[in-house]
């Protein structure tokens, strides 16, 4: 079937703008001819600003202990017998508003999801480009550290760094470094499938001759690694960071839920899990159920979209 | 151009590539390391200004050969010198970086050859840039460069605006020209051509192999031409080499080569080109295929296909001896 | 002579895509009479192959048949079911692709592929199936057969591979044999090899051919007639040696002129201007006009396919009213 791949869609063409070659795109057209692929993109936008516009959206400020009043505590939501109108989503047990807690938490968990993966990227995507380039000694050593790495779950990760971090820093400021605990550890817990994937890449790059074309001119090996190969094994990476994107939020929800994460006054969507599950049974549901829906259908949302990705950058799979 | 005026040599250069398994299953399986000799002992110079061919089959050690000549690949024994400076060597490091940009490389897949994130004038100008920078004071500016981008492009037969473009905008015979206009931009006098047209289609080829001409004419360039197409590069070359399993087995001017060839293999090669022509040419039919060349033959490597094999074939191996590497040939010369 | 082996008329092929469709075969039409080697030439994207995965409903959607008939040997079969073109393929119409492991399974011996292929077509017992096999490997030109009958694929040659193929292809003795490229991978010393092995089995065994393939040289040895494609359409077709010493079309006389020889040396090669359009921008009628240096007013509208004597032209030099009312302007 040569032939076919040989006839690339339209002829050459001028130079365009931007928005027209959108427009043109493959990329887009695959994106708007799957529904679920659409609403799963939607869902994520929609929670994405939510998070962004916390500050100016939230009907409240849950951190401000002058706006947040015992009295409020555990009121249901405001749709259901005994609500309060100003609590859409009902209170938790410190009187906050949940939906204000929710839009937080929902800031907090999506920072510390991007921090994670941007970390584990940058480092994953580092390594595994000097592993596949350099090959030999490096790439053997590199790779077995990789696989040390996989033996360590996050949540090892999360508790040792949690007690390093324990013993060094005052408790005070010890809240203040459960966000880097968090970032650090998911992000060391993540790097190796982005070493991986970019090694594997690299080392089909390398050989390429483009780059031999690049080390003909005598360009200097970094310079190589970075304006010739790294573009060229982005691809595959940002597959792997939009999924993992939702990997890492249920991560720290994981970690916060289970108390090594961020602190109640501080909370993400797993910290307000774990206050709210302590109700659970004693009938105040929303305080778990609504930050449990907003996580359920965020991590969903981006895994489909991390999925429709793959599919739309893979070529053998169209 | 001067007849007596080498502007490669190459000695005695050998490459030998470890193809054993991994340490830990080789000691699993008690197997010894295997090795394959991919060019073993080749001696040649290129004349200034001249094409020098060199044909062979697939796994005949031509391709490691080019990438040894340009420095691409280390030699495992042997030297080649560009103008007399050997690249691999430890002398003067400027001398080498000079030397390093009039060698370049156009290579066989245009698609694989030019970086498909890149616009194309950021291709061409790379070289422009690197060698600028690193010479004497400062690189060319910016407007310099972009206008020497736009006459590179010209000059292979494409416009200058097509600089802003793609490299998956333009068909394989436009890419084979980006290829050769970011070749020629490092003003190099010496290209190698590693099966430059052996992916394009006939009447592209004819439009490439023309250019490479004229840019030979115009810009005074050497070439060493690798093929195993022997109509191109009877076309193309003044000499030609022939390889067979990582050795030269014949060297001589294209004519004399192709009109009275004096190792069996390159006339069975002769004969095995389809007659386009139907000129009734007479042909002897040819069999077996090429060994395995981790594992060769002993004596000459041609032995088991050579219809004209005798018996000191099977053990000895010739020499190179008068451009050529067989026991009947250099038998025939004595008598 | 009763009528053509296989006849395909005003053949289209179209592919679907997001801004419609393209035409990639465009009112192809040729015949292959029994026991002929037809030669179709064309450089990549000229629809030679998609015209040989179309006969042998092969075609990879979002490609589809969108006109025209198919018959062999009188019979239609473009719009036959799946199972009925799947025992086509096998029992009348042979196929040998470019990579020999495309037709062969790596995780078999070569001898139960070509036994279980004999069985499936031929009316004959395993322990003569087998002889049979044997036989045809011998045929192929594989040294003692009897023992590489039972290797694996892997063991093999690319050029034993390639031999292998033609045995599985003729096996059943099809009247038709379709190939694609079958010595592009190869080295050129083996070229030649599979080129006379495939030319001398299926004259032997009285097989109609159509050799597919970029290589002008390779038709001029093995072809009978050749059909020279251009951008989805026939350009030329005609008796081989014919179209190689004196071709009509001026796509096939630059594409002649193109091909640098052992026998003639030149200082420069004839080359035609440009590159074939691609499917989404053929220009519209003769598709050839743009780089044509013979083009004329007429060329604005699509030449058919014209009979000059017992060959045939797609340009409209050869029509005699066209050249005159050129001349008259």
């Amino acid at each position: 079937m040569s032939e076919i791949a040989a006839e690339p869609e339209g002829a050459s063409r001028p130079n365009r703008t931007f928005i027209a070659r959108l427009k043109d795109s493959d990329l887009l057209a695959s994106f708007l001819s799957s529904k679920v692929t659409v609403a799963a993109g939607a869902v994520t936008i929609i929670l994405f600003l939510a998070a962004l516009l916390a500050p100016w959206i939230a009907p409240t400020d849950p951190f401000n202990p002058a706006t947040n009043f015992l009295s409020d505590s555990l009121d249901p939501p405001s749709f259901i017998a005994g609500g309060d109108p100003r609590f859409l989503l009902g209170t938790d047990d410190q009187g906050r508003d949940m939906l204000s807690a929710i839009l937080y938490g929902l800031r907090v968990s999506l920072a510390i999801g991007f921090c994670g993966v941007a970390l584990g990227g940058a480092i994953g995507v580092g390594l595994g480009l000097i592993s596949g380039y350099a090959g030999g000694w490096t790439d053997s050593i590199l790779m077995r550290i990789a696989d040390v790495q996989l033996t360590f779950p996050a949540i090892l990760i999360a508790l040792l760094l949690d007690g390093v971090a324990h013993a060094m820093l005052k408790a005070q400021s010890r809240d203040e470094s459960a966000f880097a605990v968090l970032v650090v550890s998911i992000g060391l817990s993540f790097w190796v499938q982005y070493a991986r994937t970019v090694r594997a890449s690299t080392m089909v790059e390398k050989n390429r001759d483009y780059v031999l074309a690049a080390r003909l001119i005598g360009l200097s090996h970094a310079r190589i690694l970075i304006s010739h190969i790294l573009p060229n094994v982005m691809g595959p990476v940002m597959v792997i960071a939009t999924i993992n994107l939702a990997l890492a939020i249920i991560t720290e929800a994981t970690l916060s839920f289970l108390g090594v994460g961020l602190p109640p006054t501080e909370p993400s969507l797993g910290t307000l899990i774990r206050i709210g599950q302590n109700y659970l049974f004693s009938g105040e549901w929303w305080i778990v159920a609504f930050p449990s829906l907003t996580l359920a259908a965020l991590v969903l949302a981006v895994n489909l979209l991390g999925d429709w990705l793959r599919d739309a950058l893979n070529p053998r799979l169209k | 151009m001067n007849a007596a005026d080498p502007i490669v040599e190459v000695h005695g250069l050998r490459r030998v590539f470890d193809v054993s398994a991994p340490f830990l299953s080789r000691l699993i399986a008690r197997e010894p390391r295997r090795t394959l000799t991919a060019v073993d002992g080749a001696d040649f110079t290129i004349l200034r200004g001249e094409t020098f061919g060199l044909v062979g089959e697939s796994g005949s050690g031509k391709s490691t050969l080019a990438r040894m000549v340009v420095g691409l690949l280390e030699a495992s024994q042997g030297r080649v010198l560009i103008e007399g400076v050997d690249l691999a060597g430890t002398g003067d490091k400027a001398a080498r970086r000079a030397i390093r940009r009039r060698i370049q490389m156009i290579f066989q897949d245009p698609y694989a050859s030019l970086n498909p994130r890149w616009r194309v004038g950021d291709i061409i100008a790379e070289p422009i840039r690197a060698f600028g920078a690193g010479g004497a004071g400062a690189g060319p500016g910016k407007r310099a460069t972009v206008a020497r981008v736009g006459e590179l492009l010209e000059l292979v037969g494409l416009h200058p605006a097509d600089g802003r473009k793609f490299p998956h905008e333009f068909s394989g015979g436009q890419r084979q020209r980006i290829a050769i206009a970011r070749a020629i931009a490092a003003q190099p006098d010496f290209i190698v051509c590693d099966e430059p047209t052996s992916a394009l289609d006939v009447s592209i080829q004819a439009q490439i192999l023309n250019l490479m001409r004229d840019l030979q004419d115009r810009l005074g360039l050497t070439y060493l031409l690798i093929t195993h197409n022997l109509a191109v590069v009877r076309f193309m070359a003044s000499r030609v080499g022939v390889m067979y399993l990582g050795r030269l087995v014949e060297i001589g001017e294209t004519e004399a080569l192709f009109a009275r060839p004096r190792h069996p293999y390159t006339r069975m090669l002769l004969d095995a080109v389809p007659d386009l022509m139907m000129s009734g040419r007479p042909r002897t039919p040819i069999g077996g295929e090429p060994p395995n060349p981790i594992d060769p033959p002993p004596g000459c490597p041609f032995h088991p296909r050579c219809p004209q094999a005798i018996a000191i074939c099977r053990t000895e191996r010739p020499a190179f001896i008068d451009n050529v590497a067989c026991h009947l040939a250099h038998d025939e010369r004595q008598n | 002579m009763t009528g053509p082996l296989l006849s395909v008329r005003d053949l289209r092929v179209e592919f679907a895509t997001r801004k419609g469709p393209l035409v990639a075969l465009d009112g192809v039409s040729f015949d292959i009479a029994p026991g002929e080697v037809l030669g179709v030439v064309g450089e990549s994207g000229a629809g030679k192959s998609l015209t040989g995965l179309a006969i042998i409903g092969l075609l990879d959607p979002p490609g589809r048949i969108a006109g025209g008939e198919i018959s062999l040997a009188g019979k239609r079969i473009d719009s036959l079911p799946p199972a009925q073109m799947r025992d086509i393929r096998g029992r009348r119409i042979g196929i040998i692709f470019q990579d020999p492991m495309t037709s062969l399974n790596p995780l078999l011996r070569i001898g139960d592929q070509l036994t279980e292929t004999i069985l499936a077509h031929k009316s004959v017992g395993r322990r003569e199936a087998r002889e049979r096999a044997i036989a045809w490997l011998g045929e192929v030109g594989i040294p003692s057969p009897e023992k590489r009958i039972d290797g694996y694929p892997h063991e093999f040659s690319g050029g034993m591979r390639q031999r292998v193929v033609i045995a599985l292809a003729l096996c059943a003795e099809p009247a038709l044999v379709i190939a694609d490229e079958p010595t592009t991978a190869l080295d050129v010393s083996v070229q030649a090899q599979i080129i006379s092995v495939l030319k001398n089995l299926t004259r032997r065994h009285g097989a109609a051919v159509m050799l597919i393939t970029h290589d002008m040289g390779v038709i001029a040895e093995t072809a009978d007639r050749v059909a020279v494609m251009y951008a989805g359409r026939i350009a030329e077709v005609g008796e081989v040696h014919e179209v190689v010493r004196d071709p009509l079309h001026p796509y096939t006389q630059g594409l002649m002129a193109a091909i640098p020889t052992l026998e003639v040396s030149a200082r420069r090669l004839a080359q035609i201007p440009g590159a074939m359009p691609r499917l989404s921008a053929i220009p519209p009628g003769c598709a050839f006009a743009p780089r044509c240096p013979r083009v004329f007013a007429r060329c604005a509208e699509r030449p058919p396919l014209m009979a000059i004597g017992d060959r045939g032209a797609a340009c409209w030099l050869y029509d005699r009213a066209a050249v005159a009312a050129d001349v008259r302007t």
